[in-house]
């Protein structure tokens, strides 16, 4: 009751009302809420947009990183039904911890789910899983399952009889670790790491490890790459900034050229530029600088690579820095040097320090480019310019292993952010202009 | 302004539905796809009205997976290699094919037994048998290499190699050329010691290898010298020397045959068609007609006999096929079942001695 008085009659009190007597606090909140509202619905479309086109698919792609379930449950494909499958051996392997040796119990177990594998035609999708980490499990997969139902007790013997490697230490192990709905494993494989058959973690053969070697080199030559973008493009943009507007527009146009152009028209240029029989060769060699037994091999390595990259990347160098070029004040070098600087002083305390905003908007803009480069180095890298992209390229394509793929692709996104989060420390991320 | 906008959106759409195809075939490109659209899809495509597009891949097994998991295939038909159709077809990304639908040779010998053995599996249907080669353009070698291990001797014949950019076929090249019998090669990259022999092999010619990865670059690396001898598909080499006049020549010593076959992914949008066209396609004269464009050999027996001369009406095919009698002497068969099993550790591998 107190309440209804209060709000029919002014108080004292002090707070504004509006002329239908709400508090005056309430309705601008009220009003500024459908402002709001309005807003989030005029947004709401991209959001919408990137949910679907963007963070969906990435999560995904995670999710699949660290989950491979085809050995604990078949999607028919035309159908979209889910079978649960090997439920007799998880079970074997929920009671049995890891090290336990197979016994009869295990075997007839296998020999149960190889039945139904068959049934459900699921064996190839069951062995191509542990195929992954257990080469040759697909054909005793696919072999096991066609004979597994004329097998009679005891069954171990029966198992080992069609294929002894069904007794490998490393082969039970590697049907544990893929009974779990989520694994490390992927993540293991992708920095060359794999478990033994105890299930311990160790390092891969020497000659199979690739992908750490990979993540550094595609590292290494990215930080390449941007510096001579950066080196390149620098007085580029200059030029562009500071002459006049008919030459400039020139040179602008000679600048964007090559950027409207296909990227394979300008990657197989270089290819006709570079190779041994190749434009480059052949004037040196007619002009006498090197022999014809002594081409240079420019291409199909990682000169190859860092060339066709370099000039690919130069406009995502050049624009930036020009954008901030374009609007600093001539004067104030000018007055540098009427102040007694030299000319490199000049630049290198007053200029340069004006342009940091483009060099930093540049280099991050090339940097994460390039380190996701494809296409450039799978035409013109050879074996040695090859990049971490061309391998998760090889698994989402030839291997067909998408969790590894997932798993590389999810290391690169997690090694680019931490790179972006020392960038915002180190530079800060306010500093970073584009146009 | 915006009478047109709905003009122009309904013409967009009704030309959309005028060119939707009937049938979409993923092949090789080059001149074996080339072939397969002279043989197989104009005939077809006179005899049933259906418009065919014919797509090209480096591999057409590769986009299948990606297709059918995501629930938009836009392939029916695809023509890919044993070790691929027995994978995909285990991991149920394929169409399971009936072989009883497929036509009887012309003498009454049901298809099962007109396929040449392995020629029909439960997923895909062979039409062409092909091998890979080396071959040299004799412009630029001195002598004559006669030998897989010629191949490997940078010594007698200087000068960069050609090499597919995958372990498969460069393994078993590698053991032949070490001195290993074809028959024995498979058992021994069963082996570590027989994998690290392959690898050793190749190392000795690694410095001076171009990779390529289309089968239309061999005969182009060949042609510019930026190669002197490359590993290659066959007809590939054939058409460029036969058919442009290329100063190539294969050296079948060693050779690696393989079968092609049709698979039809699953959920492919016109499956039935597709059916129709395998049928069509691999019946005993279209296979025969297939060889007059690329030197291929048909997957039935029932079409040697209908093979007869190139395109050019003066060359005779048979002696280029790669199951010639005089290009088998040490031939060497595709292991399906080895690839398929060790595909992707010796891969790994491979890419880490690639890498390295």
């Amino acid at each position: 009751m107190a309440d209804t008085t209060s709000s029919d009659i002014p108080t004292d009190s002090g707070t504004l009302q509006t002329a239908d007597g709400r508090p005056l606090k309430a309705a601008l909140a009220t009003a500024q809420r459908s402002a709001r509202n309005r807003a989030f619905y005029l947004v709401l479309p991209l959001l919408l947009f990137v949910v679907v086109t963007f963070i969906f698919p990435i999560g995904q792609m995670l999710m699949r990183s660290v989950s491979d379930p085809r050995f604990i449950e078949h999607v028919d494909l035309g159908t979209g039904e889910v079978t649960p499958i090997m439920v007799g051996l998880r079970t074997w392997f929920d009671e049995n911890p890891a090290g336990t040796e197979p016994d009869e119990a295990a075997y007839a177990a296998l020999v149960a789910d190889l039945v139904h594998l068959r049934e459900i035609r699921a064996q190839g999708n069951a062995g191509t899983r542990i195929n992954y980490v257990y080469p040759g499990a697909r054909s005793m997969f696919t072999g096991g399952a066609r004979r597994a139902g004329r097998l009679e007790p005891p069954f171990k013997d029966a198992i080992l009889d069609m294929d002894e490697d069904w007794a490998d230490p490393a082969l039970w192990q590697t049907m544990r670790s893929s009974s779990g709905r989520y694994t490390a494993d992927f993540y293991l494989a992708a920095i060359d790491r794999e478990r033994d058959a105890q299930g311990n973690i160790q390092k891969v053969d020497e000659e199979r490890a690739i992908y750490l070697l990979l993540f550094e080199r595609t590292l290494i030559l990215s930080v390449v790459i941007t510096l001579l973008t950066l080196i390149l493009g620098f007085p580029v943009a200059f030029l562009l900034a500071t002459l006049p507007l008919r030459y400039s527009n020139v040179l602008m146009i000679l600048v964007l050229l090559p950027f409207w152009t296909s990227l394979l028209v300008r990657t197989t240029s270089w290819i006709v530029l570079l190779q041994t029989q190749g434009v480059v060769n052949d004037i040196a060699v007619s002009v006498g600088l090197i022999t014809d037994e002594s081409r240079l091999q420019m291409i199909y390595n990682q000169t190859g690579t860092v060339i066709a990259m370099t000039h690919i990347l130069l406009p995502f160098m050049i624009l930036p820095l020009y954008s901030v070029m374009r609007p600093i004040n001539p004067s104030y070098v000018r007055a540098a040097r009427s102040l007694g600087a030299t000319s490199w002083t000049a630049f290198r305390r007053i200029y340069l320090p004006l342009t940091i905003p483009g060099i930093a908007a540049g280099s991050l803009l090339v940097f994460i480019l390039a380190v996701g480069y494809y296409i450039t180095p799978a035409l013109v890298g050879g074996s040695r310019g090859q990049l971490i992209s061309n391998l998760i390229a090889f698994h989402m394509q030839n291997s067909l292993n998408w969790s590894l793929a997932a798993a590389l692709a999810g290391l690169l996104l997690g090694g680019i952010l931490i790179l972006y989060w020392l960038y915002d420390r180190l530079v800060g991320i306010d500093n970073l202009k584009l146009g | 302004m915006k009478k047109t906008l709905i003009m122009t959106t309904a013409l967009v759409a009704v030309a959309g539905s005028v060119a939707a195809q009937d049938l979409t075939v993923m092949s090789w490109g080059g001149a074996y796809g080339a072939s397969q659209i002279e043989a197989y899809n104009k005939p077809f495509a006179e005899l049933t009205g259906k418009d065919i597009v014919m797509v090209d891949a480096d591999n057409p097994a590769t986009p299948i997976k990606a297709q059918v998991e995501a629930g938009n295939v836009t392939i029916d038909v695809a023509d890919v290699e044993y070790s691929d159709a027995i994978r995909l077809c285990d991991e149920g990304l394929l169409e399971e094919i009936d072989m009883s639908t497929l036509p009887d040779a012309p003498d009454g010998t049901p298809a099962a037994d007109d396929f040449v053995a392995g020629a029909l599996t439960d997923c895909a249907v062979a039409n062409i048998v092909w091998s890979t080669v080396f071959a040299y353009n004799t412009t630029n070698v001195e002598g004559e290499p006669t030998t897989m291990a010629d191949f490997f001797d940078l010594e007698a014949f200087p000068g960069k190699r050609g090499l597919r950019k995958s372990a498969k076929a460069n393994l078993e090249m590698a053991l032949i050329a070490d001195g290993v019998a074809a028959e024995d090669v498979y058992d021994l990259l069963e082996t570590d010691e027989g994998v690290d022999r392959a690898f050793a092999m190749l190392d000795t010619i690694k410095d001076s290898v171009v990779w390529w990865e289309a089968g239309a670059q061999p005969p182009q690396l060949l042609a510019d010298g930026e190669v002197v001898m490359s590993t290659a598909y066959n007809g590939r080499i054939f058409n460029a020397a036969v058919g442009e006049d290329q100063p190539f020549e294969i050296v079948w010593d060693g050779q690696i045959m393989d079968f092609d076959l049709f698979v039809i992914p699953k959920g492919a949008p016109n499956a039935e068609l597709a059916l129709e066209y395998i049928s069509f396609a691999t019946d005993t004269q279209r296979l025969a007609d297939q060889a007059k464009w690329i030197s291929y050999g048909p997957a039935r027996v029932s079409s040697g006999a209908l093979v007869g001369l190139y395109q050019d009406g003066v060359t005779e095919m048979a002696p280029h096929m790669p199951t010639a009698e005089a290009n088998l002497e040490n031939a060497l068969v595709n292991n399906f079942e080895f690839w398929a099993d060790r595909d992707a550790e010796l891969n790994e591998r491979f890419n880490a001695w690639l890498a390295n």
